[in-house]
């Protein structure tokens, strides 16, 4: 499956900035299903310098920094992509959840410090004993891993309600919890912390999601979004996605973009700006199909 | 005669003053005998001293949400806690080679974290904590040395060992107050102070400087080093100030220091300066809103990423908190001989990290006798006494340390040794911990030879806090040998390098100079519209003056001092309606234009500007919102006639304000802005008092015209002048046109212009500064403008007349030679980027 991505993201200041400093992680991952042949990125103005690096989670940072007076700013990233279908372990054959738990107590083997770093608690995510109770029934004496997992994803799909306007960014966990409310990042993070609380590592994905047009219409452009969703860690296999908010596993829809410990670590473009009165942000993804 | 007769020693602790046979250490003995040679009521003179000098010279600390909150006086008990020359011997090296431990430990946890790979350390140490700032992750430090400050909080239990209870490797506090403790006793205690072979603590900042110095990555001679403060607010602001200036580094905060291509600036009103190397009091996760946690503005966008391109050092390194966690102290002895294949000279408190199953168990099983705390130093950690929990309390405590269990850690309690300290007439034995402070060296780490001492308000406080009350010590480490004598603080016999100019004015603090003086004026000048108007609404007046209200109310209003005016027929109807918004004017906080509001600004840029305004300056600002505060703005409560007393003593106050200013500031950078924030306010404030005018129906009436000299405080040079009832083109030139007058309009611009020509502008450049451009297109038309047209008017056309025009035109023009200067000199918007040195130079400054 090949697709052609665009992602844009405007800036508008009230006032003139003097100087606004970017980071991005828009550059789609490398991963055993997902190829990246072409990513560009085009700002307006220009900015006056552009540097890239590897971020500790191997997310690609583009940052850059305007350094005269503009009242606006724009970058664009544009990518082509191809995803081969992902290799699903059969749930009921993976190991029992506390077994996977227990490689995870101290002393961590040395070729488990990677997926060892996503079991602790992390900026946006602090799990408290609440979130152990809403995860315990899903997570049953013995089940294997990725069907306590599955149990969770559909549950939370059940549960709660997909509301743009009921949390904001900064919405803490045990809120969304309560209100049963939410969107893609908080489900995500809900997901997070309750694997995390029974001691299993989970990591937060950002990336885009093929949307399908209603049967007989057209698709329609730039109406996409950025989606997130959440990677559990199956021994002997390695990672496996699933999204909670539309409760599936992961394969040829989900483009896989930036992986970390919670939203705080992938935020697509985070900009610092000196001066400036009142800004707005706008952003449009179209995440377009094309036939091989 | 108490310091004889001391209180019995304390069971259970050391007492650091006797020893088991009850006789007095020698190394306190020149102490005790020369307390012993004052009467009580001498000792008591020492304490008053000693607080009298520390108010004096301004020391205090902030309290979070105490009762004196900002500026809580700094406590000091004058008898000094004394170590031992073989003690600190012991101290010394069992302390550096700590530090150079939690140092290795730092490189290897960001960089190869050989550590944890090999499990010679738990990998949660690392990779849990929150601590561990991950874009750091791989970024070479200066000199391999991370860990430049580090301070070490040791205490001794009752068997005489001392003992670390904590480790500082983020942004160490109080060397400042250490040595100001210092300043204080030597001049306390002076004869026994120089006879007792007390170590100096000058050579430790000698070597700061030279050590920081060192971490220049730029080849030059002299590197630009800054300490970066999270500002007034902080609760060792004073102490940040005063480290800043006897190791002569610029204070600066976030908002001073940019970052363009990379490289770190300092915003100064000639351009920006290059800086080499930040020592820093910002937490490390504040310091860069970009990469770094981006909810607090305290640090500087782009700060990681100069840090990682090579361009910036920083003491300590950032992320270098990840080591003060009470967690790893469980395993300092393993890595002491794995790392550096020694034993532990110095134990921690006995601590166990909850992340393990069998620390933990016993944790659980012994858990009335411990503390049990976060294991990592985070934001609201929580801090649990075993021993006062009840049953309930400690189950339900430890079903949340089984569940997040790597969070949790455990330490023994010690009971610290006891000093002799002076209180209420006596001296008692109070509970003592000692902060000593090192700092890297080329080889190693140097320790300072003194430290803070810190006193617990009573014995069984288990903890030893500034910030809960308690006090501290001057801390005397005696020398075998004759002491060597050197000494940052400049003396008489060290000539100080005469200079005529300050350093660079710092952007940020020219701005906030610039809008102290546009607040004063903006007070001041309401302040006399207000009363003037209030006068002639007074109930005496019964309202006659009317007519003349209203165009003094309709200055008000232009200068949203008021918001509505009545019709003119509704004035004497609405008198009580008027006084209220008149009052209001004057108290109400929550009206942006009040006087009040003036005021709270007035302060607040104060406190920002604390280090560089004077004590007498800052008795002023104080008053001015006493004068405010004795009074309500319910009409009913405040009768008219305290308004006016109020208004009055407003108008003085800042008078005083401005004097001070004149008087004592020199005519340097600082100055200029705080005196062109002055102009500008007032030429805003002439020009809609004129309008006003002109625009009433009354613009020619006698009366009127008085009123509007006496806002304009011109009615002694016009009486002087023409002797007879007000004219209005008199009136008008005098205010307007006359540059002698320093009320009129011509005195402002003139003035302004003599600060633009001293101002730094852009070298070799013939071309007038944007700001200069606006400027000199006012006040040319001001001065081109005909004294002899101001008569020719036609009565009642004077709203329509070419002087109307001129004074909305120059209203209009303020605001942008105020963006004009705000581009130019504070957010440094004009700065080209395509050079990565500095565009701009300074010209000429004074």
């Amino acid at each position: 499956m090949n697709y052609r991505i665009t992602h844009r993201t405007t800036y508008a200041y009230s006032e003139p900035v003097a100087v606004s400093h970017h980071a991005a992680r828009l550059h789609p991952r490398v991963t055993d299903t997902q190829r990246c042949h072409t990513f560009h990125l085009k700002f307006d103005p220009e900015p006056d310098l552009l540097t890239e690096h590897t971020d500790s989670f191997g997310n690609l940072v583009s940052c850059f920094s305007i350094q005269k007076l503009h009242n606006r700013f724009e970058v664009v990233s544009r990518s082509f992509v191809t995803l081969s279908p992902v290799l699903q372990p059969d749930p009921s054959q993976t190991p029992p959840w506390e077994e996977v738990a227990s490689l995870f107590c101290d002393p961590v083997p040395v070729d488990l410090l990677d997926p060892c770093q996503f079991v602790f608690r992390s900026p946006l995510i602090v799990h408290e004993v609440p979130l152990r109770d809403f995860a315990q029934p899903s997570f049953k004496k013995g089940r294997p891993l990725l069907a306590a997992v599955a149990d969770l994803s559909s549950r939370i799909y059940r549960e709660f309600a997909f509301d743009p306007k009921a949390t904001t960014i900064s919405t803490p966990l045990d809120e969304v919890l309560e209100k049963k409310r939410g969107v893609c990042q908080d489900f995500a993070h809900l997901a997070i912390a309750s694997l995390r609380a029974m001691g299993l590592p989970a990591r937060y994905v950002s990336g885009y999601l093929r949307t399908r047009p209603p049967p007989g219409k057209p698709r329609l452009v730039g109406v996409d979004a950025s989606h997130a969703w959440v990677s559990c860690f199956v021994p002997g296999f390695g990672w496996v996605d699933f999204d909670p908010t539309n409760n599936c596993f992961t394969s040829l829809d989900h483009i896989t973009v930036a992986l970390g410990r919670d939203f705080s670590d992938v935020s697509p473009v985070r900009g610092i700006i000196t001066g400036g009165g009142d800004h707005t942000v706008a952003v449009g993804v179209d995440v377009e199909p094309v036939d091989a | 005669m108490a310091p004889r007769s001391d209180t019995p020693p304390t069971p259970g602790h050391y007492d650091e003053l006797r020893d088991d046979a009850g006789k007095v250490r020698a190394h306190y003995e020149p102490v005790i005998a020369d307390l012993q040679r004052r009467d009580s009521a001498g000792v008591k003179r020492l304490s008053d001293t000693s607080r009298r000098l520390l108010a004096e010279r301004g020391v205090t600390f902030n309290v979070y949400g105490g009762e004196q909150g900002m500026d809580t006086p700094w406590h000091m008990d004058p008898v000094p806690f004394v170590i031992s020359p073989r003690e600190w011997e012991g101290i010394e090296k069992a302390l550096i080679q700590r530090a150079t431990l939690l140092n290795k430990i730092l490189v290897d946890s960001y960089g190869p974290q050989e550590l944890i790979r090999k499990g010679d350390m738990p990998a949660a140490l690392v990779l849990a904590q929150p601590a561990y700032l991950r874009p750091c992750h791989g970024i070479k430090v200066a000199n391999a040395k991370p860990l430049q400050v580090y301070g070490a909080d040791i205490a001794r239990s009752p068997d005489g060992r001392w003992w670390v209870i904590a480790d500082r490797t983020q942004i160490p506090t109080g060397a400042g107050y250490a040595l100001e403790n210092r300043l204080i006793t030597s001049r306390l205690l002076p004869e026994v102070f120089r006879d007792a072979r007390v170590r100096r603590l000058a050579g430790f900042f000698r070597q700061m400087q030279q050590s920081l110095a060192g971490l220049a990555l730029r080849p030059v001679a002299e590197p630009r080093v800054v300490l970066l403060t999270p500002g007034p607010y902080n609760e060792t602001y004073f102490e940040q100030a005063y480290l800043a200036r006897y190791l002569g580094y610029t204070l600066v905060e976030g908002e001073d220091l940019t970052v363009r291509d990379d490289r770190v600036y300092l915003k100064t009103l000639s351009g920006l300066e290059p800086v080499d190397v930040i020592l820093r009091r910002v937490d490390d996760d504040f310091c860069d809103p970009l990469e770094l946690r981006n909810d607090s503005m305290l640090g500087v966008p782009g700060l990681v990423r100069a840090v990682r391109a090579g361009n910036v050092a920083l003491a300590n390194a950032l992320g270098s908190g990840l080591v003060e966690a009470p967690a790893l102290m469980a395993f300092l002895p393993i890595l002491s001989r794995k790392l550096l294949g020694e034993n532990l000279l110095m134990p921690s408190v006995a601590t166990w990290w909850c992340g393990q199953e069998r620390p933990r168990g016993e944790v659980e099983k012994n858990i009335e006798r411990l503390v049990i705390k976060s294991a990592f130093r985070v934001r609201g950690r929580e801090v649990h006494f075993g021993a006062r929990l009840s049953s309930a309390e400690r189950s339900k405590l430890v079903e949340r340390m089984r569940f997040a269990s790597d969070r949790w850690t455990a330490q023994e309690q010690i009971s610290f040794s006891t000093a002799p300290t002076w209180e209420d007439g006596r001296l008692v034995h109070k509970p003592v911990s000692v902060r000593v402070y090192l700092v890297a060296t080329p080889d190693g780490y140097m320790v300072m030879p003194g430290a803070l001492t810190r006193v617990a308000a009573s014995l069984d406080s288990p903890l030893v806090s500034m910030q809960k009350g308690g006090s501290s010590k001057d801390t005397w480490v005696i020398s075998e040998g004759p002491v060597e004598n050197i000494t940052l603080l400049s003396t008489t016999r060290t000539p100080v390098e005469l200079r005529r100019v300050g350093h660079n004015l710092g952007s940020r603090v020219a701005n906030h100079l610039y809008w102290l003086g546009r607040y004063a004026e903006r007070a001041e000048s309401s302040a006399r519209l207000l009363r003037s108007t209030l006068l002639r609404c007074s109930p005496e007046s019964g309202m006659s003056e009317t007519p003349l209200l209203l165009p003094l109310l309709e200055a008000l209003k232009s200068l949203g001092v008021i918001e509505q005016v009545p019709e003119a027929s509704l004035l004497a109807a609405n008198q009580e309606q008027i006084e209220a918004r008149l009052l209001q004017a004057i108290f109400d906080p929550a009206h942006p234009s009040s006087i009040r509001s003036s005021v709270e600004h007035i302060q607040r840029i104060g406190i920002l500007l604390r280090d560089r305004i004077s004590v007498d300056t800052w008795r002023v600002i104080s008053q001015l919102s006493d004068a405010l505060d004795t009074f309500d703005n319910t009409p009913s409560v405040t009768p008219m006639s305290d308004a006016l007393n109020v208004l009055t003593r407003i108008i003085l106050e800042l008078a005083s304000f401005h004097g001070l200013a004149k008087e004592n500031m020199t005519r340097a950078q600082g100055w200029m802005f705080l005196d062109i924030g002055h102009r500008i306010e007032r030429t805003v404030y002439i020009c809609e008092l004129l309008l006003a005018g002109l625009r009433s129906a009354d613009a020619e009436n006698p009366s009127l015209l008085e009123a509007i000299l006496e806002v304009g405080d011109s009615t002694i040079t016009y009486r002087n002048r023409y002797s007879l009832l007000p004219q209005l083109a008199a009136v008008y030139d005098l205010l307007m046109l006359d540059e002698l007058n320093p009320r009129g309009l011509r005195f402002q611009f003139e003035r302004i212009d003599q600060h633009f020509e001293h101002l730094p502008r852009e070298q070799n450049s013939a071309v007038l500064t944007p700001a200069m451009r606006v400027l000199l297109e006012n006040s040319t038309k001001l001065q081109l403008c005909d004294p002899t047209e101001l008569a020719r008017v036609e009565a009642g056309t004077w709203a329509q007349s070419q002087v109307a025009k001129l004074l909305t035109q120059l209203i209009d023009a303020m605001p942008s030679l105020n963006d004009a200067l705000t581009a130019a000199y504070f957010a440094h918007s004009i700065i080209s980027s395509s050079d990565s040195t500095p565009a701009v130079e300074p010209i000429s400054p004074t």
